[in-house]
Order: structure tokens, then C-alpha cells, then sequence
């Protein structure tokens, strides 16, 4: 089968290479009905190898999460065949459900429903703490 | 609407607003009797301080407010499962202003993000205390007159103590401040403070397992309380203990004006015979706490005398 050109839909470029598979399941693509494409070790001037997600279809993604997990990514939507906006990603401010608290004294650890939040505290070493008791995440 | 969860939330010219509130208020009683005539403090207590839960009742009082509220989780609805927003939502129906204090870590946060009323954080489990560190601040300045220039030691658990982290944070924002760091090696400051406070700041600071021998630079010294729970075994907390007991001979050496501090309550990490000396000011300390509340309580209702 080839991959074929997307007439709509979505290509996540740059991803660091032997990402994909884990964007893939977080984003929960395999739920989608539409082709995914998922592209790994392709060579690229600018990396050297990277992995490329295509998917078939216009969704909405969570740019924020995406930027967590792996700020390089370049997002094309396409519609019509042709790319209608280029969105270079970052790291996010805050994440909201993407992290969870570890700390047992953290007040998320006893009001389940809680939204677990993190903020970003240290944009150079890639430091989230969670916004209630500070604890810093662990690092992916 | 302003809350105030953890002391960094203050900037160093409100800080200073709230120390020149608090002296002014220590002159001129009279003028503050009715300040907060017709307004409710409500002090949630989650967990038991006696010490803390008092003298917010007491600011509030002197200030002509009234004081409602629960000292334990028992008797509050939390015993019967309600959520510290749902609690807080509940509560500023009734109250003008709120006091909190929580084991959980983060649970004021919780309490300001849902309130509809200005939240005090008053200790929130080993994470921030910030009232008590205005009362530290309150202290120093009272007795030194200034936050700049000073050098303050640090000693005995440096690593667990939240009053200590706090209170570095606050006086690393002054100018020539230096922090001298004595405490066993098992509990010396974490190390992110000193990545992301101290060397930041550009702030002096040195660490030693020696009070003695630092002694003598001190201006400011603040007590902790080494616990034996945060040792691995009983022999090396008996080997260290001693070291971090202030005693009279300890302070020979020292400065004539240094000034000792100690967030209390104290249990044997400073000795009876110390009390005497002019230079303990750790019971003025929790007087000045009930001040510096008032001002604070004056400030987050935005009342001006
Ligand atoms: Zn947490």
C-alpha cells in the first residue's frame, strides 16, 4: 500500500525519532476510523532521522499536550490538498490531564476529581511542577 | 481579590507595607480597635494549631471583626467526605475573609481558585506557612531595623523545614543578605533551593555542620528542631543532637546584638537557659505574628486605616 498525498487532514512533521508510537497512543489515533499514517526513521536534513504521523482526517488535537510531549513537532493541517496553516509547537505554559501528581501528601491525592494540573516553572530544563503542592514531575 | 497561599506571592514593597502596617499598629492600637467592625474571619482548621488557630482569632478580635470556624477535621463537614472547594464555597457565603490550614499539600490553592472571599494560607501540611514567615520578618526588622545587610544562620533541619525554605526565599530578595547553612549533612537545604533561589539571586551563602565556629558573624540565627524521625538510626541522632542544641556557652562568641529566632513550638533544641538572654526574641516573635496577621487580614479585605 502506498502513502498516499492527504487531500484533508493532518500531518505532524518532525517528531524526535522513536516518538511516534507514544504520540500515537496518547492522542488515542488508533479510536479514529480514518487512515493514520505512521512514518518512522525517515531521514531529515534538519535531524537526521525523524518519525511523521499522517492522519486522514481534519481533527482537533491538543497543541498543548502535543508541545509537552515533544516541542519540536511541526503541525500542517491540509484541506483541499493544500496546507492552510503551519503551526511550529511549544512548550506549553501549563498542562492540564497529561501529568499526574506523585507527591501522596498533595492535596490531588485525596479530592480525586481534582484536574491535575502542572505548570511550566523552568523552560530551559523542561521543569513542570504541579500547581498545588509544587512537586516537580518526572521527565519524559 | 487578593489570597495569600505562599509568601513569593508578596512582593518585597508589599511586604514592606505590611511591616509598616503592623508597627504602626503596635503604636497605635487604638486607631485599629475598630478597623474590621462587621467583617467575619472564618478559620477552617482541618488540622489542629492551637498556636496558629489563636492568634488569627486574636488579630482578627483586636481588630473589632468577629471569628467563626472549626479547629479539626471532625468537626467539620470533611469528616463527612465534602471537598475543600465545596467547603470554601459553602463558608464565604458566611465569612469576609478566610484563615485555612490543611495537611494535604495545596489545599489553600484549591480554596482560592473556588472562593469567593480572600484566602489565607495557614499552613498547608510540610509545604508553606507564609504567615509565619511574615512573623519572622516582622521580627528581623523590628530588631535588626532593616532586611538588608544582614547574615543569617540557618541551623539544625535545613531539608524538611518549610519555615526555613520560605523564610530563604524571602531575604534572598535583599541586597547584601548572607546565609550561613549549618545543619548535619543528612539535612542540608535541599538542593534546588540553591539552584533556584539562591545562585539566581546572586546571594552569598555557605554550608557547615559547625554552629560554634560560625557563631561569631551571625546577626540573625534561626532555630529548628533536629527530629529523630528523620534519622536512619537512633546512633547517628544521638552523635549529632547535641551539635544543634543552643545552649549558653554556644553563645559566648557570639554577636552582642545577634537576635535568636525559632518558629516554636520548641521541645529541647534551644536550652531553658537561653530564655533569659536579651538576645532570644522567639516568644516577641509570636507576638508580632498576631501584628503582622492584622495587617495582613487589613490588606486582603483592602481596608485602610
Ligand atoms: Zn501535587
Amino acid at each position: 500500500m502506498m502513502v498516499n498525498p492527504i487531500q484533508n487532514g493532518v500531518v505532524l512533521d518532525h517528531i524526535t525519532a522513536g516518538k511516534a508510537m507514544e504520540i500515537y497512543k496518547v492522542l488515542r489515533l488508533d479510536k479514529l476510523g480514518c487512515t493514520v499514517a505512521v512514518i518512522v526513521n525517515a531521514a531529515s536534513k534538519k535531524m537526521g532521522r525523524k518519525d511523521v504521523l499522517k492522519i486522514y482526517d481534519v481533527i482537533d488535537l491538543n497543541f498543548d499536550v502535543l508541545g509537552y510531549l515533544d516541542p519540536g513537532i511541526t503541525v500542517s493541517i491540509i484541506e483541499n490538498g493544500e496546507v492552510v496553516r503551519r503551526i511550529s509547537l511549544d512548550l506549553p505554559e501549563q498542562v492540564e490531564g497529561v501529568l499526574r501528581c506523585k507527591n501522596p501528601r498533595c492535596i490531588t491525592s485525596c479530592e480525586q476529581e481534582l484536574p491535575h494540573v502542572f505548570k511550566l516553572t523552568d523552560r530551559s530544563r523542561k521543569v513542570y511542577r504541579c500547581i498545588y503542592c509544587e512537586t516537580m514531575a518526572k521527565n519524559k | 481579590m487578593r489570597s495569600l497561599i505562599d509568601i513569593m506571592d508578596l512582593t518585597v514593597e508589599e511586604i514592606d507595607g505590611l511591616v509598616s502596617t503592623a508597627k504602626d499598629i503596635m503604636e497605635n492600637p487604638a486607631k485599629y480597635a475598630e478597623a474590621c467592625k462587621g467583617k467575619k474571619l472564618a478559620t477552617l482548621f482541618f488540622e489542629p494549631s492551637t498556636r496558629t488557630r489563636l492568634s488569627f482569632e486574636a488579630a482578627m478580635y483586636e481588630l473589632g471583626g468577629h471569628v467563626l470556624g472549626f479547629s479539626s477535621a471532625d468537626s467539620s463537614s470533611a469528616s463527612k467526605g465534602e471537598s475543600v472547594a465545596d467547603t470554601v464555597r459553602m463558608v464565604s457565603c458566611y465569612a469576609d475573609i478566610i484563615a485555612m490550614r490543611h495537611p494535604k499539600e495545596g489545599a489553600p490553592r484549591v480554596a482560592m481558585m473556588k472562593s469567593g472571599v480572600p484566602i489565607i494560607n495557614a499552613g498547608d501540611g510540610g509545604h508553606n506557612h507564609p504567615t509565619q514567615t511574615l512573623a519572622d520578618l516582622l521580627t528581623i526588622h523590628q530588631e535588626k531595623g532593616r532586611f538588608e545587610n544582614l547574615t543569617i544562620g540557618m541551623c539544625g533541619d535545613l531539608k524538611f523545614g518549610r519555615t526555613v525554605h520560605s523564610l530563604l526565599c524571602a531575604m534572598s530578595r535583599y541586597p547584601g543578605v548572607k546565609f550561613v547553612l549549618i545543619s548535619p549533612a543528612e539535612l542540608k537545604v535541599p538542593d534546588y533551593l540553591i539552584q533556584d533561589v539562591l545562585i539566581p539571586a546572586g546571594v552569598e551563602y555557605v554550608e557547615t555542620t559547625d554552629l560554634e565556629a560560625v557563631m561569631p558573624e551571625l546577626d540573625v540565627l534561626y532555630m529548628t528542631r533536629v527530629q529523630q524521625e528523620r534519622f536512619f538510626n537512633e546512633a547517628d541522632y544521638l552523635r549529632l543532637r547535641d551539635s544543634y542544641i543552643l545552649n549558653p556557652p554556644k553563645l559566648v562568641e557570639a554577636k552582642k546584638d545577634l537576635i535568636i529566632l525559632h518558629p516554636l513550638p520548641r521541645v529541647n533544641e534551644i536550652a531553658v537557659a537561653v530564655d533569659d538572654d536579651p538576645r532570644a526574641c522567639y516568644f516577641k516573635q509570636a507576638l508580632y505574628a498576631k501584628y503582622i496577621r492584622m495587617a495582613l487580614i487589613l490588606k486582603l479585605l483592602e481596608i485602610e486605616v
